[in-house]
């Protein structure tokens, strides 16, 4: 009947399947939250290191995260690595991701021992960058604009069109600077400078690290970036110059996490030491990422921001990235910042 | 059937069914594997008493799962039929309750008992806590409830249904069976989903809340606010880009029919390019062109004086990319209906004195209303759905479809938000859908009838012809220029900053080498690209079977509900990417069909989403099929499936290759509704490219679309080589032109622009 057509095309089906997913012995799905190529690097290094078969998405942290909760009853990924810090300690708290402590824990930056007590050893810092932005130097001399320095440059009025920053409710980066801008100023300072910064906003993206691109391209002249995003855009050639806000800046730890019910949880735990050692940590640059790694012996490159250098805050990763916090912050961003007049 | 064979005691096809429910319930792992529908290791893996690749028979004589045991007494029940004639009463109603049960009570128990025990808390509270649970459904499952299926659709033919025609009703059967799974319960569960609350319960209150909220509708731009309500946007844009296209469509097909020009066969390839080009990358080239360091935002500064602006971004950008990328279906939409307007009516109207003008304004115009109605519908949904160029183009103009995905993945993540845009959406378009069929009407746009007409359309007016020459060159030269870019992109090193020409790109995503193992595919894009092939090849003969097998039905039996039958299969028509996307990963990612991350998901998708367009290339083509062939076929004994096969088939070749190529390109092409449905193992070519786009890797995403096209237009040129065309003896040779136009030729009252679906919908 009609079944033996659908049976015909089912069973030249199988044989391309199968052809393209060979059973292998040992596998290991990964969701990525870094930058393609670096995700790609890590994923083939890791292959050749094992010899396990890395299945490597690539994904913004927020999209991982929604994921990682919609898959919470049935969990399809093994381990999430790379992408901000916040979403990550989001799922430590709901229970998404496996507590587990790594041999090569007492290697590590104090910063990254302290995410991981944070979250109760369900997740670790790889890297950390911190905030800032960038701005594409031949438009800001066609504009006759002034260099900018600070956030509270910013908000002046003659920036007006020519920033560019993502939206916080898509993305994890502009999220980490609301966050920012209310620890430094405090919350009510800190909204009366977003209101401001808003009316010189000229597009808020969906993704992070789009601004600065965007400035790249000549699309937009400052765009609102970790700082290791506008070296990466220095090193492919654009015409950016990085800034380091001279009020202070917030950061993000990158950190990785093994999912709670990982399908090959051996695999998981061996990549999560792995990609922890210092030597791994030191071919991040070689893919154009110049974040700060979190192994101390770990070797960073002279173009990467030396974060000792940098005035940082505070950060309270706890309190912001917690999800009545983060939901509080956006809802008020929204009433408040996002629904007014440019 | 009409001649029956001699037979044993059981009818044979009753032990076939009885026999493939019992390999699936006894021989084959009754839940789903882990390693994926064609991975084999569970094979050596402690089958079969290992519970987790046990069949059912096993699992229930180790006492386990003991819901499924049932369905053990179930199976052997037609046994009871020895000896029994097919015209027995009996025969027929024990084969439905059979199958109705058995059937029945596996969707029961698989939606009943889910990954934490019941499902439904009365449930919980009727039996008290179950203390286990289950996965997804695997072969055993499948086989199993295929036995029922078709033992229920025996049992109703035997008792005289659409004259007791076993294909026609099993047929019937399937295509129900299979659209309700794919599509009705995806949108109802998506339903259910948008009354939830965070905590997981369920709350009229918390969906009327987000149904109305003010991002949605809020109408602050009028009253000098910031901005308008995300539907509303998307409205406008899709209400614009609906007329425009229908207007640039009828330009161009007035061009080509109605006036001199002689190139039509030129415009008709170059209306092929926008519908194989991943949509997105048509925004890119914008940006490229009109963005605000764009090669001609900056030249018109600098001789004006002008300072250049960002103006592309938002509303304008939006329409200028969509506008170019639909235009061609609105096009081949009219031009079908444009040449079938007979040149009678414009006669008489010209007899009676009307001028030129009176005649195209008040006699031409008003025939080809059904055909501007389907372009406008096309284009409107079209631009609803659309999500790659929103994307990179959207700026703060926010449209539903991009919100959609950004509630999904954005950091708010909220699904059930995400489900209420998706309702909003699929409002819209279904609303599009019936106010079309309204505007056309009852009235009779039949032109075409078996008499000859051996008139020529009269010439239009001087000064129109004049006027579609102008817009249609303009627009032309702009689409070549769009492509012109896109090309000249690809080997660009960096856009904007370095323009040398270079190779790298096609070699970063397209290298190969060798090494010890063999060849080598080193380049960043080969992973996505074999998958999307895969994807692509397998659905896209599937989607033209079950399309064909609808349009079969459809024409040709008659038989109950047969409109609320054209009416589901046709609904996935209206209902956009976006909204597939959400409802499939909200409906297959739990038990009992578990989907999520395989490559069966997209293959399914693929199916559903392009059905339609089988289906109604196949309506049109068989419309043309005189019954008497059936007929003819039948009383020389063949039965319906031998005259399906031998004779509706072979005459059907261009309705199967417009399928064919459709599917195949809608599969290589699609974003809206893959985007959520890809996978670590499973990435398709285009959210790869979108990838690369967000990262503001122009170079690579460019480069890969153009590998795309090329490669589309190869398969294409194949699939027409292996399909043929057919061959009707003296009466002429019909060639399907690229399968893009299935000509209704001119035996029969044509449906007013009843080929026109075949361009598709979003």
């Amino acid at each position: 009947m009609i079944k033996r057509a659908i049976l015909g095309a089912g069973i030249l089906a199988t044989g391309m399947w199968s052809a393209s997913s060979s059973a292998s012995a040992e596998n290991l799905t990964m969701y990525c939250g870094v930058d393609e190529v670096w995700c790609q690097q890590t994923a083939r290094a890791f292959e050749e290191k094992t010899g396990i078969t890395v299945d490597m998405t690539r994904k913004s942290a927020g999209e991982i995260y929604a994921q990682l909760r919609a898959e919470a009853a049935n969990p399809k990924g093994d381990i999430w690595w790379g992408g901000t810090g916040d979403p990550h300690l989001q799922a430590a708290e709901e229970g998404l991701t496996e507590e587990y402590k790594s041999p090569l824990l007492d290697q590590l930056q104090p910063w990254a021992i302290k995410q991981a007590e944070t979250s109760g050893h369900r997740t670790v810092g790889i890297y950390s960058g911190a905030l800032g932005f960038g701005y594409n130097k031949d438009l800001l001399v066609k504009n006759n604009l002034p260099e900018p320095k600070c956030w509270a440059d910013l908000t002046k009025p003659e920036y007006k069109g020519h920033i560019q920053v993502a939206n916080p409710n898509s993305s994890g980066t502009a999220y980490n600077m609301l966050a920012t801008i209310v620890q430094l100023f405090g919350e009510d300072k800190g909204f009366e400078y977003l209101k401001a910064l808003h009316k010189n906003v000229n597009q808020y993206t969906k993704s992070g690290s789009a601004p600065i691109k965007a400035a790249g391209l000549g699309e937009t002249t400052i765009g609102i970036v970790f700082i290791h995003d506008a070296v990466s855009q220095v090193v492919a050639g654009f015409p950016i110059v990085p800034v380091t806000p001279c009020e202070g800046t917030g950061y993000e730890i990158g950190s990785e996490s093994i999912i709670k019910g990982a399908r090959n949880m051996e695999a998981a735990k061996k990549f999560y030491d792995w990609a922890l050692e210092a030597d791994v940590q030191s071919t991040a640059q070689d893919a154009g990422s110049f974040q700060v790694p979190s192994n101390k012996a770990a070797k960073t490159s002279d173009k990467a921001p030396d974060l000792a250098a940098i005035k940082l805050i505070d950060y309270d990763f706890k309190k912001y990235g917690s999800s009545e916090e983060r939901k509080r912050l956006l809802k008020k961003w929204d009433e408040e910042v996002a629904s007014l007049p440019q | 059937m009409r001649f029956r064979q001699t037979r044993g005691p059981l009818e044979p096809i009753v032990v076939l069914w009885m026999a493939i429910g019992w390999v699936g319930f006894a021989l084959l792992p009754w839940y789903g594997i882990e390693d994926g529908f064609f991975g084999f290791s569970w094979l050596f893996d402690g089958y079969p008493f290992d519970s987790k690749f046990a069949p059912a028979l096993v699992l229930a004589l180790k006492g386990e799962k003991l819901w499924l045991a049932p369905l053990g007494f179930l199976l052997p029940a037609p046994l009871l039929l020895w000896g029994r004639n097919k015209s027995d009463p009996f025969f027929g109603r024990l084969l439905v309750i059979v199958g109705a049960a058995g059937f029945g009570w596996l969707l029961f128990q698989g939606f009943a008992i889910g990954l934490h025990g019941w499902q439904f808390s009365w449930l919980t509270s009727l039996f008290g806590d179950l203390g286990d649970r289950q996965f997804g459904m695997g072969y055993g499952a499948l086989l199993v409830s295929g036995a029922f299926l078709f033992l229920l659709t025996l049992g109703i033919a035997s008792r005289g249904a659409v004259g007791g025609d076993v294909f026609v009703v099993s047929s019937i059967g399937f295509v129900v069976a299979v659209v309700s799974i794919f599509i009705f319960m995806p949108i109802l569960m998506m339903l259910a989903n948008a009354m939830q609350t965070d905590d997981g319960g369920y709350s009229l209150v918390t969906f009327l809340a987000k149904l109305f909220s003010s991002r949605l509708w809020s109408l602050d731009c009028l009253a000098g606010g910031s901005r308008c309500g995300v539907a509303w946007n998307s409205l406008l844009l899709a209400v614009l880009v609906g007329l425009l296209t229908m207007f640039l469509g009828l330009v161009f097909a007035l061009v080509v029919t109605r006036s001199d020009f002689r190139y039509g066969k030129l415009l008709r390839a170059l209306t092929v390019l926008p519908i194989i080009t991943p949509a997105f990358v048509i925004g890119l080239a914008i940006i490229l062109l009109f963005g605000l360091s764009g090669a001609v935002t900056q030249s018109v500064a600098g001789v004006f004086g002008i300072q250049p602006t960002r103006w592309v971004y938002g509303l304008p950008g939006l329409l200028i990319a969509q506008v170019l990328a639909f235009t061609p279906i609105a096009f081949l939409v009219l031009i079908g209906v444009v040449e079938g307007v007979s040149p009678s009516m414009e006669e008489a109207s010209q007899t009676l004195r009307a001028s030129r003008w009176q005649t195209f304004w008040t006699v031409s115009l008003p025939l080809m209303r059904p055909g501007l109605a389907n372009a406008f519908l096309l284009g409107f949904i079209e631009s609803m759905a659309d999500f790659g160029n929103p994307l990179v183009l959207s700026g703060n103009y926010d449209v539903l479809s991009t919100e959609i995905f950004f509630a999904i993945v954005g950091a708010q993540n909220d699904a059930a938000l995400a489900a209420i845009l998706a309702l909003v959406l699929l409002g819209f378009t279904l609303g599009a859908f019936y106010a079309q069929r309204f505007w056309i009407g009852r009235r009779s746009y039949t032109t075409v009838t078996g008499k000859g007409d051996a008139g020529v359309h009269p010439r239009l007016p001087d000064g129109l012809t004049r006027a579609l020459y102008v817009i249609a060159g303009l627009w032309t030269a702009f689409t070549v220029l769009v492509y012109a870019v896109i090309f000249y992109g690809s080997f660009v090193r960096l856009w904007g900053v370095d323009q040398s020409l270079t190779l790298q790109h096609y070699k970063k995503a397209f290298a190969v080498s060798w090494n010890e193992f063999g060849i080598h595919w080193s380049g960043s894009a080969w992973s996505s690209f074999w998958t999307t092939m895969e994807i692509a090849l397998i659905s896209a003969p599937l989607t033209a079977g079950v399309g064909l097998l609808t349009a079969y039905l459809l024409v040709r039996q008659n038989f109950r509900g047969k409109n609320a039958f054209e009416f589901a299969t046709m609904l996935s028509f209206a209902i956009p990417g976006t909204v597939i996307g959400v409802s499939y990963i909200i409906a297959f990612n739990v038990p009992p069909i578990e989907l999520t991350g395989t490559g069966i998901i997209l293959v399914l998708s693929f199916i559903f989403r392009n059905m339609p367009v089988g289906v109604r290339a196949g309506v049109a083509s068989m419309s043309q099929i005189d019954r008497s062939l059936d007929e003819s076929s039948l009383t020389l004994g063949a039965n319906s499936w031998q005259t399906f096969r031998r004779v509706i088939l072979p005459l059907l070749r261009s309705a199967m290759l417009a399928a064919l190529v459709y599917s195949f390109v809608r599969a290589m092409t699609a974003i809206s509704a893959v985007i959520f449905l890809v996978s670590a193992r499973y990435d398709l070519s285009t959210s790869y490219i979108v990838g690369r786009v967000e990262n503001n890797e122009y170079g690579i995403a460019i480069a890969y679309s153009t590998v795309l096209i090329v490669v589309m237009l190869v398969v294409i040129g194949l699939m027409q080589l292996v399909v043929g065309s057919r061959n009707i003896g003296r009466r002429g040779i019909q060639k399907g032109d690229g399968g893009w136009s299935v000509r209704t030729n001119v035996s029969l009252p044509a449906t007013p622009g009843g080929q026109t679906t075949i361009a598709g919908a979003g």
